[in-house]
């Protein structure tokens, strides 16, 4: 029995999943060798010119093009003599869960492309970083099934971290690695020039990953055959909000939002917004209505996927998810930088007071001023988080604001939304 | 000469925005933030040396001084993200897991 039983798992309808599986148990060796997994690799320029050609953004949020941080880890790697892999499994985003899901069910997905990764790269150690429990024992348990001639002597250790909003950061990942805190630093270097032992690494969020077996096994085209021109393959989508229990889906990239209110089970005309990529990437309003889901539409709206989790607003005031989103922000962020503790602390101030209607016109221009120009000034990208939620909530709501600066807003009046972390799918469970 | 500011670092003592105004911001609570790419031209060296060597929590660090010959790659001097331009990637932000 694990604790994602009210989860609703499925593929979208009339595809074949890549990455889910139905069921609760994780795939163990002999059924993930049976269906193909492990396949040899004889020709690792070959793999890597299908990771080129397919497209493959980063699922982790940034949506970075893989070969192109493949490419610059090998180089690096070979001019500097070694470099490490590091497997991304310390999901941050509180609205995700698409990353314990495919630790603790499909190990075997995982770390076939971890080790995949591992031969693009020469690499001869790599490392699975998680911030679960369940998601640790399942790759532990696969890593002494494995039949280590088909890991090609590559050597995998597990790290197993508190689980915190920055920790997942890749320089975070990094910097636990070579024993210290889960925090970031500040850059350059990356991860990619100078990372765990000094070494070049490639530190690669676990579900991009897991489509280098697929790519391996089928390539680029059969890739291709789902998702847009820009927004290749399929992705994990987190669902949550509206009312409804919380679901995991493999979605096309490039199907209308539309379709998946359809599937959830949503009545589009409920719909306020939505909360995107995460908390990353901020609110939309109804205008979600009209964007398919890839990378190109949700730009045009100043949003993003960023990890595939998305919340639904209908009941929920989005002033009041911005206020609880700011709150998080406040007291997740690293504490390491001035302006990201000193902004995000002053952003959720104004926000709640705002949602408590007790916010001035001064107080609302503030606001405004340090969603612009507090942007970037951080050594990772959580205050760019809080800039963009705040940014997006005013430039979104407008109606919304004033009716708050007037203390009128009724739903907010009756009760305001409020959680420590909002649309969480399943409590923190502490290593 | 190239530098980078730690913003883990900075303690917000403004030392760097007196002397070089131009290559250094501060906010609203008086931390610091580059402006700029880290590249310093020759004519603004004393400035910048001078706010690397007053700032009280060293945050302002001279880069490539100490690198071994081999320079490493790196995907912005070498590999500008090669065949995608921003409009079609959603790189709203460096944030990579």
């Amino acid at each position: 029995m694990t604790t994602t039983t009210a989860l609703t798992i499925a593929a979208w309808p009339g595809i074949e999943p890549r990455l889910l599986l139905p069921g609760e148990a994780s795939e163990d060796y002999a059924s993930y060798r049976k269906q193909g997994g492990y396949q040899p690799l004889d020709d690792v320029d070959r793999l890597l010119g299908e990771v080129d050609l397919s497209g493959l953004l980063g699922r982790g949020g940034a949506a970075f093009p893989l070969a192109v941080k493949v490419r610059a880890v090998r180089d690096n790697g070979h001019r500097r003599g070694g470099a490490i892999v590091v497997a991304n499994g310390e999901e941050g985003e509180p609205a995700s869960i698409k990353d314990r899901w495919l630790l603790r069910h499909r190990p075997h997905l995982v770390l076939d492309g971890l080790r995949l990764a591992a031969r693009t790269v020469d690499a001869s150690r790599a490392h699975v970083y998680v911030s679960d429990r369940q998601a640790a024992d399942a790759v532990e348990t696969a890593l002494a099934e494995v039949d280590a001639a088909v890991l090609n002597g590559l050597a995998i250790n597990v790290v197993e971290v508190e689980p915190s909003y920055v920790a997942g950061e890749e320089t975070a990942a990094v910097r636990v690695l070579n024993g210290g805190p889960a925090k970031p630093t500040d850059k350059p270097p990356r991860p990619f020039e100078e990372g765990v032992s000094g070494l070049p690494t490639l530190v690669s969020n676990v579900e991009t990953l897991a489509n280098l077996p697929f790519l391996h096994r089928h390539g680029a085209e059969a890739f291709r055959q789902h998702g847009t021109s820009t927004s290749p393959g399929t992705f994990l989508a987190t669902i949550t909000g509206a009312g409804r229990p919380p679901a995991l889906y493999e979605i096309p990239h490039g199907v209308a939002f539309t379709d998946l209110l359809t599937l959830h089970g949503v009545p589009a005309d409920q719909v306020r917004g939505v909360l995107m990529g995460g908390y990353f990437a901020g609110l939309v309003n109804s205008d979600i209505l009209d964007a398919t889901l890839d990378h190109e539409s949700l730009r045009s709206l100043n949003s993003g996927l960023g990890c595939g989790a998305i919340a639904i607003l209908t009941d929920d005031c989005p002033v009041a998810v911005a206020a609880s989103v700011m709150a998080y922000y406040d007291r997740e962020n690293a504490g390491q930088c001035g302006s990201c503790f000193n902004g995000t602390a002053a952003m959720s101030a104004v926000t709640e007071a705002l949602r408590d209607g007790l916010a001035t016109d001064e107080d609302l221009a503030r606001l405004e001023r340090w969603s612009v120009v507090l942007r970037g000034r951080g050594a990772c990208a959580t205050l760019d988080g809080a800039t963009n939620v705040a940014a997006s909530l005013l430039v979104q709501f407008p109606q919304l604001i004033a009716s708050h600066l007037e203390n009128g807003c009724k739903t907010c009046h009756s009760g305001a939304f409020s959680a420590v972390r909002p649309y969480e799918v399943e409590a923190v469970m502490p290593a | 000469m190239r530098i980078k500011l730690d913003r883990t670092l900075c303690d917000g003592f403004g030392a760097c925005a007196k002397h070089a105004p131009e290559y250094f911001s501060l906010d609203d609570w008086g931390y610091a933030a580059l402006v700029g790419n880290g590249e310093i031209p020759e004519q603004d060296h004393d400035v910048v040396v001078r706010a690397l060597l007053d700032c009280p929590v060293h945050a302002i660090i001279e880069l490539g001084g100490h690198r071994p010959a081999a320079q490493p790659a790196t995907i912005q001097d070498e590999a500008p993200e090669p065949h995608l331009n921003s409009d079609d990637s959603e790189a709203i932000s460096d944030f990579v897991r």
